[in-house]
């Protein structure tokens, strides 16, 4: 399909593609879409980063399916279309983490099912993919998944500092838990008072994360402030 | 274009093929990746089962530890009275007994694991429950006497999380250590109470917030563990 454009594959309209919504248009931070799973799942990295990746295959790969598809489709019932090719692959990306990666498909939960409704999905099918072809739709999808993906990182990255003392799953702090029946003591910093602070581990943490990442975003690029 | 692509025609015969073709992708990938998500499932029995016996296992080590600790010819399956009946501990799947409406609680089998702990025969007794959202369960294992609580581990499916959820943590569960299921041979219930006197003898201390999720652990235990309480007794006479 690319041998067809008479542009170059990265030219400096697709490279804006994927770069526009890291920061200048990103998904989260300032259309404000996908919190809600970005409040839901980043608690800890690995969660954050194998959502991002479930979010990246739907939008790209849906991108460019509704993109082929886009001189086809009938207008009247092309939501339910756009919402079929959403669906099926969110089924697809669900099947697949339970059969390789159970533990986080236990982990995630509802929250892969609930892709579907984020509506970064649906805006990028309809406002995009709709409209452009398949190569363009494809890098639009993954910048935006990408924009989306690095908040959940960055959000995630703090909660599980400083909610579980941990990164990645490796304890940062030492013990937090004693267990004296075990003989398991507290380590490290929490053998000196230190304490998780488990506010961080609930949701509205993560919107006071976001808005930070907004604020600190809208005081460096004041285009983005509205009157 | 040839065709107009707002026809009714069109439309119908559009989604028709739609439909038809996503169905056929989606119900190839359920079944291509089935064997594999039910090897995850046994997997995870065995970690469960493990788990109640203070086991840690990973999803690789499972299988191994699992044929290191259970005696598979002395599992047995029960019925509802407590008698031995045919079949193989591990084949049973008592959450889709629980589950399935058409099976009714008296037709229910209850799989009783045997484990050997540094020459100590302990037993593992699978159990199965409602929680507030979603169904629960656990493993509870009880010492060669065969009354004193070795270990216990729960689990649910979507309980709250903070609340309910908290079922799965050390701090409830461990709590089971210090019971016993039955006294001088008659079976003894287990109270998850409300009041803090968990510390006293047959009541542990309920999550909480959680109090429905207790309760459900709670008749869970009372339903399962009067089963083998009455095969213990034909045990020991």
């Amino acid at each position: 399909m690319s041998e067809k454009e008479k542009e170059p594959l990265f030219s400096k309209k697709n490279k804006k593609l994927i770069t526009d919504p890291l920061s200048e248009n990103n998904p989260v931070t300032v259309q404000v879409l996908g919190i809600c799973s970005a409040l839901a799942i980043t608690v800890s990295i690995e969660q954050a980063v194998v959502m991002a990746s479930s979010v990246l295959f739907v939008v790209a790969t849906g991108n460019v399916v509704i993109s082929l598809m886009r001189n086809l489709i009938p207008d009247r019932i092309r939501i339910i279309v756009q919402l079929v090719a959403a669906a099926s692959l969110v089924i697809i990306v669900n099947e697949v983490l339970k059969a390789f990666l159970p533990d986080m498909a236990e982990k995630l939960s509802v929250f892969v099912g609930l892709i579907i409704t984020n509506c970064i999905l649906m805006g990028r099918y309809e406002a995009f993919a709709m409209a452009n072809k398949p190569w363009p739709s494809f890098l639009d999808g993954i910048g935006n998944s990408l924009g989306y993906g690095w908040i959940l990182v960055v959000v995630a990255f703090f909660r599980e500092i400083f909610g579980a003392g941990k990164l990645a799953g490796f304890q940062l702090f030492g013990n937090s838990i004693a267990d004296k029946a075990n003989g398991i003591e507290l380590t490290g910093l929490y053998k000196y008072g230190y304490l998780n602070n488990n506010f961080i581990i609930l949701a509205p943490f993560a919107l006071f994360c976001v808005a930070i990442i907004i604020w600190i975003q809208r005081s460096v690029n004041k285009n983005l402030i509205e009157n | 274009m040839k065709y107009d692509k707002n026809s009714n025609s069109y439309t119908i015969i559009f989604s028709v093929i739609l439909v038809v073709v996503v169905g056929a992708a989606l119900a190839a990938v359920a079944v291509g990746l089935k064997p594999i998500q039910d090897a995850n499932g046994v997997i995870k029995k065995k970690m469960d089962i493990l788990s109640a016996l203070g086991i840690e296992s990973t999803r690789k080590t499972a299988n191994d530890l699992y044929d290191q600790y259970i005696l598979e010819e002395e599992s047995i399956v029960l019925n509802t009275k407590g008698e031995k009946i045919e079949g193989k501990a591990f084949d049973i799947d008592i959450q889709k007994e629980f589950r399935d409406k058409k099976i009714s609680p008296e037709q229910r089998r209850f799989p009783l694991y045997v484990a050997n702990i540094e020459g100590e025969k302990i037993f593992v007794l699978p159990m199965v429950g409602k929680g507030l959202w979603g169904p629960i369960w656990g493993n509870v294992a009880v010492k060669s006497d065969m009354s004193s609580i070795y270990g216990a581990k729960f689990d649910h499916k979507g309980e709250t999380p903070g609340l309910g959820a908290e079922i799965n943590k050390p701090f409830f569960y461990e709590q089971f250590k210090q019971e016993s299921i039955s006294e001088n041979g008659a079976y003894k219930k287990i109270k998850i109470v409300k009041d803090g006197s968990g510390s006293q003898p047959g009541r542990v201390d309920g999550i909480t917030g959680g109090t429905i999720t207790s309760k459900g652990v709670e008749e869970m235990l009372d339903r399962t563990i009067q089963v083998y309480v009455n095969y213990f007794a034909t045990l020991k006479q």
